[in-house]
């Protein structure tokens, strides 16, 4: 099984899946071998993946040199090769099986079950792994009422951010008067840092395309449109190859199965505009219009897409639905806390060893998150906090680590469950950076269309820019937390009404850092460079010079063997001596 | 393509079956193949040449895995197979031949019957090859 996400195809996996099928061919292991290409394995940290089974061996970071070696001495000679296996952080003995280590033990895959088990192109494969067995079941044996009513007993919550029941939705379009309904699946995921639709529907398109079968036949919709976004070429090709074998095989088109349900599934690619997720925007995008949100109520369960009932779903919201149908909403919320059940994926990125996909029951605790499954901190540094929810959610502190994750629970201490990303930063991190990348980003997606969010966001992004330079007060800063909650209260759609979340947030949490900016012009992370030092401790330099030669302002002067100095007045603060001085000479104050 | 009928459905999914079995690594036994150096030129490649094969006739894919490993330690015996039916201890096997390894299958993975005149007695002499 060698992985072909789009983390470890850009480490080189299609050429070691290449060199991997030559080597077994010149050893004659055609008949014996087969050399699978699979969607995101998910543990995009130690790719290129490759997963033999059925020992279930787990083999990392494996490069084109290692396959030779591989093929000889463990397809031939049956010994896993010991220096391509994982090995947990800070511990000397390697993990060989999937299954034993921690970054999959945790882990409970609902929507990411077939992932690294089948090839993404292959129809067949998904089938022979129970696919579109729910098709059948919800087309033939059962009605259109029935279905909504299982996904309600689901407990099944919208994955795209807001977490909108997903059986009520679907019930008040059905009911909404009207022909020609739409269903719309949201492929925009917007969010930097975040990859879990974008996986899904490379390992997986299938299960996407299912889910839409089947909503489409709740809602009473043969219309169906994919928005994906246009920066996602593998998942755009996968599921254009998935809806030709799926129309091959008449799963879609007209009356499907027999059953008398017609649905036809369109590609409708984005632009990548963060706003186009916002539900009203994306429609107007599909439309052809600028992606511009307008006000909600009508809802496009009542007025979507060309004035047509409309449904929206996020891609992993749909990947679920096959499941539900086919093990029953009873089984599904058995799962995760009583008022969010289920799992939820979560791309971890960020100061974590294990960066990845990581699909766990609501419920899970940040701790297990980041410690058990993220295998903790690289390079034994402090954790500070974690940013879940994208760039309008909000940073959770250290103190907070033991918080069950669910969409109430993270609102509760204000962030947002979003559409699952999550941020950790350790102690180098300055929150007031953080909040004020965040807020760029922000304001360059802000579409624009509202005063609140176009002008708000720009104001609170410049402040936070004063502030970081030195040249904060503590009258901005009330400013600030003034503006942010008037964002949040009055802007038009749910990005200007999350954008302040990265502000409220740190405020809440991190007020001492700001206050630090401001009243002692000191980042103690030693992160904003207006208020940052470098200087040379004399009594560990040892006159090697390696600081002097790294900077490219000549800002260090020191003759070789003999102290080093830092000129303030010539440097640029870029930290180029800090990482060059292999005796921690050179602090940051 | 024609389209694809609710039987056929089913038969493609029948197809995939034992290919699941393999990747989920699931089965209620395991023939392996012990094909270190001292397996390999005893003759451990065509004996799991054969094993695959008798797997695929006997319809036997749901329910057998044949997978290899390393040497097993006691290379004077091989070539060498180690069958491990779910709920009981792996019984070794040693000094077999292709049919007597398709036997094993056939009578223990498949049938449940330890074919006791193939079963390994661990020797004194014979130490572990890495």
């Amino acid at each position: 099984m060698a992985c072909a996400g789009t983390g470890c195809l850009s480490n080189r996996s299609a050429d070691v899946k290449k060199t991997l099928q030559e080597e077994i061919a010149r050893h004659g292991l055609d008949d014996e071998v087969l050399v699978v290409s699979t969607g995101c394995n998910g543990f995009c940290e130690q790719g290129p993946i490759l997963v033999a089974l059925p020992d279930g061996i787990f083999y990392q970071k494996v490069t084109v040199k290692d396959v030779p070696g591989l093929v000889e001495k463990y397809l031939l000679g049956g010994e896993p090769v010991e220096s391509l296996l994982y090995r947990p952080p800070g511990q000397k003995e390697a993990v060989a099986r999937m299954k034993d280590i921690q970054f999959f033990r945790d882990q409970r895959p609902i929507v990411l079950r077939n992932k690294g088990l089948i090839d993404p192109e292959s129809i067949d494969e998904y089938i022979g792994m129970d696919g579109y067995q729910a098709m059948v079941k919800g087309l033939l044996e059962m009605t259109p009422e029935q279905i909504v009513e299982e996904v309600k007993k689901s407990g099944l919550r919208g994955r795209g951010g807001a977490g909108f029941p997903t059986g009520v939705k679907w019930e008040f379009c059905r009911k909404s008067p009207g022909n020609g309904k739409f269903l719309i699946c949201n492929a925009d995921e917007g969010d930097p840092g975040a990859f879990m639709d974008r996986s899904i529907l490379e390992a997986d398109p299938h299960s996407v395309l299912e889910g839409m079968v089947l909503a489409a036949r709740a809602i009473g919709a043969s219309e169906g449109v994919v928005y994906v976004r246009d920066e996602y070429p593998l998942a755009l090709r996968r599921l254009q190859i998935a809806i030709q074998q799926a129309g091959d095989y008449g799963f879609l088109g007209e009356d499907i199965l027999g059953s008398g349900h017609d649905f036809r599934i369109r590609v409708v690619r984005g632009g990548g505009a963060f706003v186009c997720g916002e539900e009203t925007a994306l429609i107007r995008s599909v439309e052809g219009r600028p992606g511009r949100p307008v006000p909600r109520p009508p809802f496009p369960a009542q007025k979507g897409l060309w004035g047509r009932p409309t449904v929206i779903n996020n891609v992993e919201t749909l990947s679920n639905v096959p499941t539900i149908l086919r093990e029953g909403g009873e089984w599904y919320a058995r799962m995760g806390t009583s008022s969010s059940r289920g799992t939820k994926v979560f791309s971890l990125v960020g100061k974590v060893n294990n960066t990845g996909l990581v699909e766990v029951p609501m419920g899970t605790t940040l701790r297990q998150i980041i410690f058990d499954i993220g295998g903790g901190i690289p390079g034994g540094k402090r954790f500070k906090a974690i940013q879940s929810g994208g760039p309008s959610g909000g940073c959770i502190p250290e103190s907070l680590v033991d918080l069950p994750v669910d969409y109430e629970e993270l609102t509760k201490v204000g962030a947002i469950m979003g559409s699952g990303g999550l941020i950790v930063m350790d102690e180098t991190s300055c929150m007031v950076d953080v909040a004020r990348f965040f807020l760029g980003f922000l304001m360059d997606e802000s579409c624009g269309k509202c005063t609140p969010c176009r002008e708000g966001i720009l104001r609170m992004h410049e402040i936070l820019t004063d502030i970081t330079e030195g040249r904060g007060t503590m009258e901005q800063l009330a400013l600030l937390e003034e503006l942010a909650l008037a964002v949040k209260d009055a802007s038009l759609c749910a990005l200007g009404g999350t954008a302040p979340n990265p502000v409220l947030s740190t405020l809440r949490y991190f007020r001492d850092e700001y206050v630090a900016h401001i009243r002692d012009r000191k980042c103690p992370a030693g992160v904003c460079r207006s208020l940052i030092h470098y200087r040379i401790l004399s009594e560990r330099c040892t006159g090697c010079t390696a600081c002097a030669r790294a900077c490219p302002a000549e800002a260090v002067k020191g003759k070789k063997k003999e102290k080093h100095e830092i000129n303030a007045e010539v440097c640029i603060r870029c930290g180029a001596c800090h990482e060059a001085c292999n005796f921690e000479a050179v602090q940051v104050y | 393509m024609p389209r694809v009928s609710v039987e056929e459905l089913k038969a493609i999914r029948e197809r995939f079956r034992g290919f699941r079995r393999l990747r989920e690594g699931k089965a209620r036994a395991r023939v392996v193949v012990h094909m270190g150096a001292c397996g390999l030129k005893a003759g451990g490649r065509n004996i799991l040449s054969r094993l695959l094969a008798a797997r695929e006739q006997e319809r036997a894919g749901e329910e057998v895995l044949v997978t290899v490993s390393g040497c097993a330690g006691q290379c004077d015996q091989e070539p060498m197979i180690t069958v491990e039916v779910e709920g009981e201890d792996p019984v070794r096997y040693g000094r077999l031949n292709e049919e007597t390894a398709v036997r094993i299958l056939e009578e223990h993975a498949i049938g449940g019957r330890v074919v006791s005149e193939f079963v390994c007695v661990p020797s004194r002499t014979s130490g572990g090859v890495p």
